[in-house]
C-alpha cells in the first residue's frame, strides 16, 4: 500500500530534478562558455533603470501595513462571496440572510476602522480616538518614581 | 428546522457564542462614541455579555438534564456539546469576568484605557469556548487563532511599554511558528484518515500497524504545537517574557482562560485522534512533563519579579497537569479538570494582588515592592498568602486537591519514580512562594502609600479567595462535578 503511495510522488520528484537541472545548468553553462567583461554598470545591482540612491531599509509608515490588513479583510469577504454567488440559488433564503449576516460583521469591522481614522492619509500620525499623544504614564521599578 | 443546513439544535448550541460575538462587537462600536470618563460602561456591557452567555448556558444544561442527553452534537459532528466541554466553559467565563474587573482601575493607571480590551477579551472568549466543544481539525484550528490572536493583541495592550511590545512581537512570531507545526501535523492526521472529524480520525489511527513512522510524524508534531500553546518545556521560552511584559490583568487571563482552553484541546486531541497510538507519545509526554516540573521550579527560585515568578510556577504547574494524561485513567483525567478549576481561583487571585499593588508611581510587579505589604493592608496579603499556599498545594486550600488527585492517579497506574519526583518538587515551590511571603510578613514597608483595592479587584479577590477556600474545605460537589467531565 504506502508502496503505490509514495509512487504517486516520484513524478514529482523527477520535475524536481529536471527543474534543478535545467535552471542550474543555465547558470553554470553561461559561466563557462560566456565572455567576462565586468564595469561599473554592469556590476550594480540593476543594470537597467535607476541608479539606486540610499538605502531600501528605511520605516515605512505604519498606514501601509494597516491598508493591507484592511486589504485582507476585504479579500477575505470576496473569497467567501464568491462560491456563495455561484450556489446562490441552492441555499435561497438562508444563504441570503446568512451572508447578510457576515456582512453585517466584516461592515462592524470596516466601521471601526473608519472611526479609527485608518482611512484618514491627511492628517497627522496620530489619528482616532486610540491615537493620544500623552507620554508613557508614570511609573517606575521598586522604590518609587524614576 | 430553520433550514436543511442549519438546525434548531445548531443554533441552542452555539447561542452563548453568539450571543458573546455580538457583545463583543457591540463593545467595539459603541465604545467609539464612548468618551474617557465613561470607558467603565464599556466593562460593564462586556459583563452583562458574559453574564447573559452565563444563564444561556445554564439554560441548555437544564435542558440537557430533563431530555436526559449526555451530549449536544452539532454542525454534523464539527462541535460536540460535552460536559467536558461545558465544564470548561464555565473555566473561561470566570477567568474572563475576572480579567475584566481587574482591568478597569488598572487600565486607568497605565493610560491605556480602551474599549477594545473588554471586545477583545469577549473575542478570546468565543475562540475558548469553540476550542472547547469542537470535535473538527477545521474548528478547532480557527477558534485557536481567534483564540491566540486576541492574546497576542491583549500581550501588546501597553503600546507605549517596551517590555510590552517585545512581548507581543516574541509571543507573535512563536505562537506562528507552532501553529504552523500544529497545522502540518493536522495535514498528515488528514491525510491518515481522509477526514477532519476527531473520532474517524481516531479510527484510522487504530488501522494502522503499531510502529508506523507516519504516525509517528504526527503525533510529535501536533504535541509540538500542543506543548507550545500550553507552555511546556521545551517550548516555554515565550511565557517568561510574555507574561512579564503583558499587561497584569491579561497575565492573569492568559495564564487561566488560554491555558485551560488549550488543555481541553490537548486533552481531546490525545484523548481522541491519538488516543490509538497512546504507546508511541507516552515516553515523550512523560520526559516533557518531569522537563516541564524541574525547569518551571528551578528557575523560578531565581526570581525577583513576582509576574515573571509566577510564570514560572505556571509552568510547573503545567508539568503537573501533565502528569494526569501520563496516568491516562480516570482519576488522572479527573485530576487535571479538577487542578485547572482550582488553578483558575487561586493564580487569578495571586495575580490581583499584583494588579492592587500597580499605582501612578510604582509598577509594583518585584517581589521588593511586596515589602511590608503586611503593616500596608493586611487584608491584601492574607488573601496573597493564602494564593500561594494554594499553589504550593498546602491542604486546607484547594492547591491540595488538585495535586492529591494527580498524585493519586500516578500511584494507581504505577508510576511511582514520578510520583515521588512530584512530589519532591513541591517542596522546593514552597521555598520560592514563601519567599514572596517573608517579604510581605517580615520586612519593613519602603513607603507607606497603599496599594489600590478598586471595587473591581475587590469583587475579583473576593471571590477567587473564597473559592480557594471553599474548594479546598469542602469539595465533595467540586468532585462530583468533574467526574463527569471525564472524555472516553
Amino acid at each position: 500500500m504506502p508502496n503505490t503511495y509514495f509512487q504517486n510522488y516520484l513524478v514529482i520528484l523527477l520535475m524536481l530534478g529536471v527543474v534543478v537541472l535545467l535552471a542550474g545548468g543555465m547558470i553554470v553553462l553561461s559561466y563557462l562558455l560566456g565572455q567576462h567583461r565586468p564595469s561599473r554598470v554592469k556590476l550594480s545591482p540593476y543594470e537597467c533603470g535607476m541608479v539606486p540612491t540610499g538605502d531600501a531599509r528605511q520605516r515605512f509608515s505604519v498606514k501601509f501595513y494597516l491598508v493591507a490588513m484592511v486589504f485582507i479583510l476585504f479579500d477575505v469577504e470576496i473569497v467567501f462571496l464568491y462560491p456563495w454567488a455561484v450556489i446562490f440559488h441552492e441555499l435561497r433564503m438562508f444563504g441570503f440572510l446568512e451572508m447578510l449576516l457576515f456582512l453585517l460583521l466584516v461592515g462592524a469591522g470596516f466601521a471601526y476602522l473608519w472611526k479609527m481614522g485608518v482611512l484618514d492619509w491627511t492628517g497627522s500620525d496620530t489619528g482616532g480616538p486610540a491615537g493620544g499623544t500623552g507620554g508613557s504614564p508614570a511609573g517606575g521599578r521598586a522604590g518609587g518614581p524614576e | 428546522m430553520l433550514s436543511e443546513y442549519f438546525s434548531a439544535v445548531d443554533f441552542l448550541v452555539l447561542k452563548p457564542v453568539i450571543l458573546l460575538t455580538l457583545f463583543g462587537v457591540g463593545v467595539m462600536l459603541t465604545d467609539l462614541l464612548l468618551e474617557e470618563r465613561h470607558r467603565y460602561l464599556s466593562a460593564v456591557t462586556a459583563l452583562v455579555g458574559l453574564g447573559f452567555a452565563g444563564v444561556q448556558m445554564w439554560m441548555i444544561q437544564s435542558q440537557m438534564r430533563q431530555a436526559e442527553v449526555n451530549e449536544l452534537e452539532a454542525f454534523r459532528g464539527a462541535v460536540r456539546l460535552d460536559h467536558f466541554g461545558i465544564f470548561f466553559f464555565w473555566i473561561f467565563l470566570i477567568s474572563s469576568a475576572i480579567a475584566i474587573l481587574l482591568a478597569i482601575r488598572y487600565l486607568e493607571i497605565e493610560q491605556e484605557h480602551h474599549g477594545e480590551y473588554y471586545a477583545l477579551i469577549l473575542f478570546a472568549t468565543v475562540g475558548m469556548i469553540l476550542l472547547a466543544i469542537g470535535t473538527d481539525l477545521i474548528t478547532l484550528f480557527v477558534s485557536l487563532e481567534l483564540m491566540v490572536i486576541s492574546v497576542y493583541i491583549l500581550t501588546g495592550f501597553l503600546r507605549r511599554d517596551r517590555r510590552s511590545n517585545e512581548a507581543a512581537l516574541k509571543y507573535l512570531l512563536l505562537g506562528a511558528f507552532s501553529t504552523g507545526i500544529l497545522a502540518y501535523g493536522m495535514s498528515l492526521l488528514y491525510g491518515l484518515s481522509n477526514s477532519t472529524n476527531l473520532e474517524e480520525i481516531a479510527f484510522a489511527i487504530s488501522q494502522r500497524p503499531a510502529g508506523d513512522p507516519v504516525v509517528l510524524l504526527a503525533v510529535i508534531t501536533v504535541a509540538t504545537g500542543l506543548f507550545f500553546k500550553v507552555g511546556a518545556v521545551p517550548f516555554h521560552q515565550w511565557l517568561p517574557d510574555a507574561y512579564e511584559g503583558a499587561p497584569t490583568s491579561i497575565t492573569a487571563f492568559m495564564s487561566v482562560g488560554p491555558k485551560a482552553a488549550a488543555f481541553a484541546f490537548l486533552l481531546r486531541m490525545f484523548m481522541l485522534p491519538l488516543g490509538p497510538a497512546r504507546e508511541q507519545w507516552l515516553p515523550l509526554l512523560i520526559g516533557v512533563a518531569v522537563a516541564t516540573m524541574t525547569l518551571g521550579n528551578l528557575a523560578a527560585v531565581s526570581q525577583s519579579n513576582v509576574k515573571r515568578l509566577l510564570a514560572y510556577s505556571a509552568i510547573s504547574h503545567v508539568g503537573y497537569i501533565l502528569l494526569g494524561l501520563v496516568s491516562g485513567n480516570d482519576t488522572g483525567l479527573k485530576g487535571i479538570a479538577i487542578y485547572l478549576l482550582v488553578y483558575a481561583f487561586m493564580n487569578m487571585g495571586a495575580f490581583a494582588v499584583v494588579v492592587a499593588m500597580r499605582r501612578r508611581d510604582l509598577i509594583g510587579d518585584e517581589i521588593d515592592d511586596m515589602a511590608g505589604l503586611m503593616y500596608k493592608s493586611p487584608t491584601a496579603a492574607v488573601l496573597m498568602m493564602i494564593f500561594l499556599l494554594s499553589l504550593a498545594g498546602i491542604p486546607p486550600t484547594a492547591g491540595f486537591l488538585g495535586k492529591y488527585f494527580i498524585f493519586l492517579s500516578l500511584i494507581e497506574s504505577q508510576h511511582f519514580t514520578l510520583a515521588v519526583i512530584a512530589v519532591l518538587y513541591v517542596a522546593v515551590a514552597l521555598y520560592y512562594y514563601f519567599r514572596i511571603v517573608a517579604v510581605m510578613f517580615m520586612r519593613e514597608p519602603v513607603d507607606w502609600e497603599l496599594p489600590t483595592l478598586a471595587p473591581g479587584i475587590r469583587i475579583a479577590l473576593g471571590v477567587t479567595a473564597a473559592m480557594t477556600l471553599i474548594i479546598g474545605l469542602y469539595p465533595e460537589p467540586f468532585i462530583q462535578i468533574v467526574s463527569r467531565t471525564v472524555l472516553p
